[in-house]
C-alpha cells in the first residue's frame, strides 16, 4: 500500500469515527450539566465521613481505594516488564558507545543547565514529599507526588551527573523501595481483614480537624506508600532507558 | 459552550490517528499514540464539569460548596497512570525494535519478519 493509498484508506476510517463520535456526544447531557450521582453523593458526605478534605484523593485511596491497588500494580507491572524487555541479551555488552563522528567535538553542557539543575534538585524533592504527605488536604497525592519525586533524581542526570545519577538510585534499592510502596498498600488493607473489618477499611483515627496533616486515617497512610511506589518505579523506568545508551551489540 | 468541548476530544483523537498512519518514526508514533489518549482526558472531565462548581477541594472554601464531579477526576488521574506504564513499555519495545533492525520507520520495519 502507498502512503498515498493509506491516507485515503485512513480519511473513510475517520470519517466513519467521527460521524460515531458526535451521534454518541449527541446523547450526553450538555457541557456542565451532568448529574453523576456518585459524585455528588461523594461530595456530600466525604470530607464529614473520611476528614480529607480533598476529596479527589478520598475517591482514589477510600472509596475505590481497591481500584487504585490495581493500578498501583499497573505501574509495577510496567516497570517490571521494562526490566524484563531491556535485560541485556547474551550478545551484548556495556561499552562507552563508539563516537561515530570523531571531528566532532561534543559541547558541555551549559554551566547555567548545570547549575539550574542542581540548584532545583532539593526543591523538586521537598515538593514531592510534600505533595505525597498532603494529599487528604489539598489537590495532591502519592502519585503526582511521586513523579516529581522521581524528576529531582532526573535533574542530577540533567545536570550531567549520570554516574552520580546512578550512585543515588542503585536498581536493588530501587527495586526494594517499589517493593515497600506497592506491599505497604496492600498491607494496610489486610491489616483490616485481620480486625475482622472489610478490606481497605479506614480503621485509623481520623483526627478532629479535617484537612490537617494527621487526619483522614489510612488515605494519608496510602497516599505516601503509593508516592515513594511511583517515585521509585519512575526513577527505574528512566534508569533502564539511560542505560540502553551504554549497551552495543557486539556484531552486526 | 454546549457541544465544543467534545468537538475538541474528536479533534485530539483524529488528530492523533492521523499522526500514527502517516508517521515515519516509532517514537513519533508513540507520542501520537498519547495524543491520542490524552482525549480521554478532556472528555472526562468535560463530563464532570458542573457550571459554575469549584474544584472538589473544600481546604479553604466552605463545606457543601457546589463542585465539579470527583469521580471523573480520580478516573483521569488512573488515565494518567495508565498512559505513562504504556508508554514506557512502548519506548522499551522501540528500543529493541532499533538494536535488532537498525531503524525506527515503520514501513522498513514490516520488510522484516518475525
Amino acid at each position: 500500500m502507498t502512503p498515498r493509498q493509506r491516507l485515503w484508506f485512513f480519511a473513510v476510517a475517520a470519517a466513519g469515527l467521527v460521524a460515531c463520535y458526535l451521534w454518541a456526544f449527541a446523547g450526553l447531557p450538555g457541557f456542565g450539566s451532568y448529574p453523576g450521582p456518585y459524585g455528588q453523593e461523594i461530595l456530600r458526605q466525604a470530607v464529614a465521613q473520611t476528614h480529607a478534605t480533598g476529596v479527589v484523593s478520598a475517591v482514589n485511596f477510600e472509596y475505590r481505594g481497591f481500584d487504585t491497588v490495581g493500578e498501583e500494580f499497573i505501574l509495577f507491572a510496567a516497570a517490571a516488564g521494562m526490566s524484563v524487555v531491556l535485560r541485556r541479551l547474551r550478545e551484548e555488552r556495556a561499552t562507552q558507545p563508539a563516537d561515530e563522528a570523531e571531528s566532532r567535538t561534543v559541547p558541555p553542557s551549559s554551566g547555567a543547565v548545570r547549575v539550574a539543575a542542581l540548584l532545583l534538585v532539593g526543591p523538586t524533592a521537598v515538593l514531592g514529599w510534600w505533595l505525597a504527605s498532603h494529599a487528604q488536604a489539598s489537590p495532591s497525592g502519592g502519585f503526582q507526588g511521586g513523579v516529581i519525586l522521581a524528576s529531582a533524581f532526573i535533574l542530577i542526570y540533567l545536570s550531567g551527573e549520570f554516574l552520580t545519577f546512578r550512585r543515588l538510585s542503585p536498581v536493588a534499592l530501587l527495586d526494594a523501595v517499589e517493593a515497600v510502596g506497592a506491599g505497604g498498600f496492600v498491607a494496610i488493607g489486610l491489616a483490616a481483614i485481620a480486625m475482622n473489618l472489610p478490606y481497605l477499611d479506614n480503621y485509623l483515627p481520623l483526627g478532629t480537624i479535617p484537612g490537617a496533616v494527621s487526619s483522614s486515617g489510612t488515605i494519608a497512610l496510602i497516599s505516601f506508600f503509593v508516592g515513594i511506589e511511583v517515585a521509585a518505579a519512575f526513577v527505574l523506568i528512566v534508569g533502564e532507558l539511560l542505560d540502553q545508551t551504554l549497551l552495543r551489540r557486539r556484531s552486526a | 459552550m454546549g457541544i465544543f468541548p467534545f468537538l475538541v476530544v474528536v479533534w485530539i483523537v483524529v488528530v492523533g490517528l492521523y499522526g500514527i498512519v502517516t508517521s515515519r518514526d516509532l517514537i513519533h508514533q508513540i507520542v501520537c499514540l498519547i495524543v491520542v489518549q490524552s482525549s480521554t482526558y478532556v472528555l472526562l472531565l468535560g463530563v464532570g464539569y458542573v457550571t459554575g462548581g469549584a474544584a472538589p477541594y473544600f481546604f479553604d472554601i466552605p463545606l457543601h460548596t457546589k463542585a465539579v464531579d470527583p469521580v471523573v477526576q480520580a478516573l483521569a488521574l488512573t488515565d494518567v497512570v495508565v498512559e505513562a506504564a504504556v508508554t514506557a513499555l512502548l519506548l522499551s519495545f522501540a528500543v529493541q525494535a532499533h538494536k535488532r533492525f537498525g531503524t525506527l520507520d515503520p514501513a522498513e520495519l514490516a520488510e522484516f519478519k518475525g
